[in-house]
């Protein structure tokens, strides 16, 4: 069972501030999904690989080249908050 | 300071391979070091939405290279994962790493301890990009907001980690100078570029939690950094309080360490297969890449020592950067080696380190010239250092400095006539020294280089002078 | 039917045509279209009229998924913390479609970074079904479908990460196809879940669909999992005879409305009457596909959506605090309540302790899925069943329960957990709904599936209706 705190650690984790009227929805809700998750347990697959994915491919490369970057202002035009060519970020402590 | 026995340090050492041309998954360039920020960055590398990462080759036949120089074995299956963390450096919010499943894993590198021989292990060599770097607006702890330069991020990096095999900061920097020379020979690295090789170093006391002290960047920064560890652990455990598993971040300019996280706060970093990367089977390519392998720097010291019966020490700082070996090489092919060694390791080297050059400042036909006009006795040492020096500063050729600053040795009866005249002239000291005061001597010699401008050998000038009193004693 | 449209607009006006569709969409009520490209595309249609160009897609015009990145036009997954995103780049598909000669008119509505199946998690509200303009189009690709089915585009692209095309192609009555995994580049695709999603076209037609897939597939090397590309065009008109068919007892029965089932059933007999034979097969793993595909796609999920923070691109809400505090109320304010739930719970599923009860455990399970697939597709040629279980629901039905709505994917789903390519066709109506017929095929034979479905459209009238949109 995920509790109340549980939800908060997956926020913190996740980075996503959960409102609080919204704890006790996602606890109820989540408490039913991860249920519905654990009809896994009765398929015996111990000794089944995992399919990360379906092609069998490997060993796949770029040569070592250099392509063109995009110019700055492309970098940063999308960007909120810019200040003499660098993204602008929130303090840090 | 002796290693001490209940002190135990493990590295995690990242090494940007610098070298290559593109970063690790895209195609902007690594030649970022002199550019204004984020003009060296695309989609991929900003971790634009829908951007796909695809692995560089040479990051992993590098990869590989090192993992063989440092002894290791090159896995067969090997796999990228995520791992998951939020911080404004780093684009995607996750780091693309390698977790279960490294490149390289079980090596070893012997370095010479401060007890005799020490084998120092290593875990794991494992690829993985870098991030991007954050300037703050003054200090980390005070700034108003920090700004965020991605031309870094994406910079193919090779995290050695070593068992906790270190037993004092000395050793740990032993051992970086070491990892720093085999790089060096493999050519993926260039360590004279800033942020090239950035280490975190675990440490403990025997029987106490271990802290890891971040990022450090300088190898002296290493050193002083895990001092002040052992100095911060031992005053705890004078006072009866334990050592916390915390991380702790190296404040270069105050010189200490600060906790920036307990173990309670650790992060979870969710590691899964980067489904957008598909696994690795390098087998195939270990064989071509252990053949082309250079010399290591342990063997190239030996086979210095043996074939030209170099010095240990002179062998060893010959050894340590690849181009300075082949300039050695290249040199004592063509002059007496161990003469070669003197003047390279002794002389050279110095010169070039007090004016911030590498050894590609000065040519291997120019140290052959000097070493043969002073085998020849055409000048003296003092000369040939007063050469080294203006071919450094001003260039030109030894033959064209020796001709300008007049640094030809006197002839043989130019240095004679001196020698006679100042004996001649110097009765005072003569009879000085026939007392038996020996330092009467220096005053003469010194009269003799004045009147030949310097050009006498002074060792030759002394044994002359010696000879002319002698004789008109007779 | 593009060939058609291809004809008329090298001897008409492609300009006219296009404000004929760009007058429709203005006047439409079916809030297909997030951002339209139209002075761009009319000036681009007038270029054409002066000089036509060729291509396989010559002046056609042309919606895409809000989830695939358009240099110079606004993409935002539906999303509102990506809203005012200009890519500064072009996805390999939207590249390859202007190789073609094809004219982008816009980008469509779509469930919030894909994740639904009923258009109704857009944070531009919700796409009507043309059909019933009270009813959902289906999703996630729901606004690519309604603007086709609706008259509103000749053809678009959507992305299938769980039947995000088929499922909208099915609920809105036209074609939809699911490529084999790798086969058309991911590059410029905004991720939800990589390891399970495909770019596919939306058309009113098989050979419509046959056209754009021969356009948009084929190698990219910016894309490690891409493949290289067949044959789709040349072939689709050729018979079916002796094609051997599979039918999963797993797809009908429970759940499934009588009307689907009958419609299916009907749709078998014709395939047999074009000279195909059929015979059950079973897919024993079935029943767990939704709960290890909800498990992969929130984990990968969890991961991909992390990099939205509002600090390189897209909208930062609110006062900078310290930067976690920052980024934790950006997300929370940008993203919606779906999205949020997929995340979080994501989270859960790949954090220390838990990956291998879940991840590990789905990715195994999806091990046996892949297996099923395979032993069955080695005795029959394609597998056929219904694409949904049930024809559109009302708008608002079913988003308030998160486990009801992904019960709805059960027989899409599975299909991208084996990577096998599968097309979503129409085979009937229920009362005035269309009901979607699912092929089903072996990896990268893509052309064996679009000559099927095309044999069985030629055989059949549905394609031909109509919705009488207002
Ligand atoms: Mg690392
Ligand atoms: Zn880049």
């Amino acid at each position: 069972m995920i509790t109340i705190k549980d939800v908060e650690h997956i926020g913190w984790l996740a980075s996503i501030e959960i409102a609080e009227e919204e704890r006790e929805e996602f606890v109820a809700q989540f408490n039913s999904v991860l249920d519905w998750f654990h009809q896994l347990d009765e398929v015996d697959a111990d000794d089944v690989s995992p399919t990360y994915r379906v092609l069998d491919l490997v060993n796949v490369f770029r040569e070592d080249r250099v392509s063109p970057s995009l110019a700055q202002e492309e970098s940063l035009k999308n960007a909120p908050k810019v200040e003499a060519g660098y993204f602008k970020s929130p303090r840090i402590v | 300071m002796a290693a001490d026995n209940d002190v135990i340090v493990g590295l995690e050492v990242h090494v940007q391979l610098n070298r290559l041309k593109s970063k690790m998954f895209c195609g902007c360039s690594t030649a970022y070091h002199d550019s204004p920020p984020n003009s060296h960055t695309c989609p991929v590398c900003l971790g634009l939405p829908g951007s796909l990462p695809v692995l560089n080759r040479r990051a992993v036949e590098s990869g590989i290279k090192v993992g063989l120089a440092l002894n290791c074995r090159i896995e067969e299956n090997t796999l990228f994962y995520r791992k998951n963390y939020y911080y404004p450096d780093l684009p995607k919010g996750f780091q693309i790493s390698q977790y279960d499943f490294p490149l390289a894993t079980k090596g070893q590198v012997l370095i010479k301890g401060e007890d005799g021989e020490r084998k120092i292990r290593i875990t794991r060599a494992h690829l993985e990009e870098d991030p991007g770097r954050l300037v703050h607006a003054g200090t980390i702890d005070k700034a108003k907001y920090t700004m965020v330069d991605y031309n870094r991020c994406g910079m193919p990096l090779l995290e050695v980690v070593t068992e906790p095999d270190m037993r004092s900061p000395k050793e740990a920097r032993i051992f970086l100078d070491k990892l720093k020379s085999i790089l060096d020979y493999l050519d993926v690295f260039d360590g004279a570029l800033e942020g090239a090789m950035r280490v975190d170093a675990n440490i403990s006391l025997k029987g106490g939690d271990r802290a890891e002290v971040k990022n450090i960047s300088s190898f002296k920064g290493v050193e002083k950094a895990l001092s002040y560890e052992i100095t911060r652990q031992r005053n705890m455990r004078r006072r009866g309080m334990g050592v916390i598993q915390e991380t702790r971040h190296y404040d270069e300019l105050r010189g200490i360490t600060v906790s920036i996280r307990s173990k309670e706060q650790a992060h979870d970093y969710r590691y899964f297969p980067e489904p957008d990367l598909v696994p690795l089977r390098v087998a195939d390519l270990v064989p071509a890449i252990r053949a082309s392998l250079p010399e290591l720097p342990d063997a190239r010291r030996d086979r210095f020592r043996e074939e030209y019966g170099v010095a240990d020490d002179h062998a060893k700082s010959l050894t340590s950067e690849i181009k300075v070996a082949d300039f050695f090489e290249s040199v004592a092919s063509r002059a007496p080696p161990k003469l070669a060694a003197a003047w390279i390791a002794d002389v050279l080297k110095g010169e070039l380190n007090y004016r911030d050059a590498g050894i590609d400042r000065f040519s291997p036909d120019d140290m052959v010239e000097i070493l043969r006009l002073l085998s020849e006795g055409r000048i003296s040492d003092a000369a040939a250092v007063s050469v080294i020096r203006e071919i450094l500063d001003h260039g030109g050729s030894p033959a064209q400095v020796v001709e300008a600053l007049g640094l030809a040795k006197a002839g043989d009866d130019v240095v004679l006539q001196a020698v006679r005249f100042a004996v001649s002239d110097c009765v005072e000291a003569v009879s000085d020294y026939r007392k038996g005061n020996e330092r009467a001597l220096n005053f003469i010699v010194g009269q003799v280089m004045k009147r030949t401008k310097g050009r006498a050998d002074p060792g030759e000038a002394h044994r002359l002078v010696v000879e002319e009193i002698e004789r008109s004693q007779g | 039917m593009l060939t058609g449209l291809k004809r008329d607009l090298a001897s008409g006006s492609a300009e006219e045509y296009l404000e004929c569709l760009f007058e429709r969409i203005e006047k439409s009520k079916l809030n297909a279209f997030n951002a339209l490209s139209k002075e761009a595309a009319l000036e681009k249609a007038r270029k054409f009229d002066r000089s036509p160009w060729g291509g396989l897609l010559a002046g056609i015009p042309i919606a895409i998924k809000d989830g695939i990145s358009t240099k110079g036009i606004e993409t935002t997954c539906s999303s509102s913390i990506l809203r005012g995103y200009v890519p500064p780049y072009d996805a390999h598909v939207i590249e390859r479609l202007k190789a073609e000669g094809a004219i982008i008119m816009g980008k469509t509505n779509m469930d919030e970074f894909a994740m639904g199946t009923s258009t109704e998690t857009s944070c531009f509200g919700p796409s009507r079904n043309p059909w019933d303009v009270d009813r959902v189009p289906g999703g996630s690709s729901g606004g690519s479908a309604a603007a086709v089915a609706g008259g509103e585009a000749p053809c678009a692209l959507g992305s299938d990460t769980g039947g995000s095309v088929r499922c909208p192609a099915s609920f809105c009555g036209i074609v939809g196809l699911k490529p084999t995994y790798g086969l058309v580049s991911r590059y410029g695709l905004i991720s939800y879940a990589n390891s399970l999603e495909q770019i596919g076209p939306l058309t009113r037609s098989v050979e419509d669909s046959a056209l754009l897939l021969e356009v948009i597939s084929g190698h990219d090397p910016r894309d490690s999992t891409s493949a290289e590309k067949g044959q789709y065009l040349s072939g689709v008109r050729d018979e079916i005879s002796g094609l051997r068919l599979g039918v999963p007892r797993e797809y009908f029965g429970e759940g499934v409305d009588p009307a689907v089932e009958k419609s299916v059933w009907d749709a078998i007999s014709v395939l047999e009457e074009l000279g195909a034979s059929w015979r059950e097969v079973s897919l024993p793993h079935t029943k767990y596909a939704l709960a290890a595909y909800y498990i992969i796609a929130m984990s990968e999920a969890s991961s991909n959506l992390a990099r939205f923070d509002g600090l390189r691109y897209g909208r930062r809400t609110g006062e900078d605090r310290d930067w976690h505090t920052t980024f934790s109320k950006v997300r929370s304010a940008g993203f919606g309540k779906e999205t949020k739930r997929r995340i979080l719970l994501g989270t859960y599923a790949l954090s220390a302790g838990y990956y291998g009860r879940y991840y590990l455990k789905a990715l195994q399970v999806r091990t046996l899925i892949k297996q099923d697939f395979e032993r069955t597709l080695a005795d029959v040629d394609l597998l056929v069943s219904p694409t949904m279980p049930f024809p559109a629901f009302r708008i608002g039905e079913r988003i308030d329960d998160p486990l009801s709505l992904y019960m709805a994917d059960v027989f899409t789903v599975p299909i991208n957990l084996a990577g096998v390519p599968a097309i979503s066709l129409p085979c009937g109506f229920a009362g005035h709904l269309p009901i979607g017929l699912q092929l089903i095929g072996r990896h990268f034979e893509e052309d064996l599936l679009l000559r099927a479905a095309r044999s069985f459209e030629e055989a059949t009238p549905h394609h031909l209706r109509m919705p009488e949109v207002a």
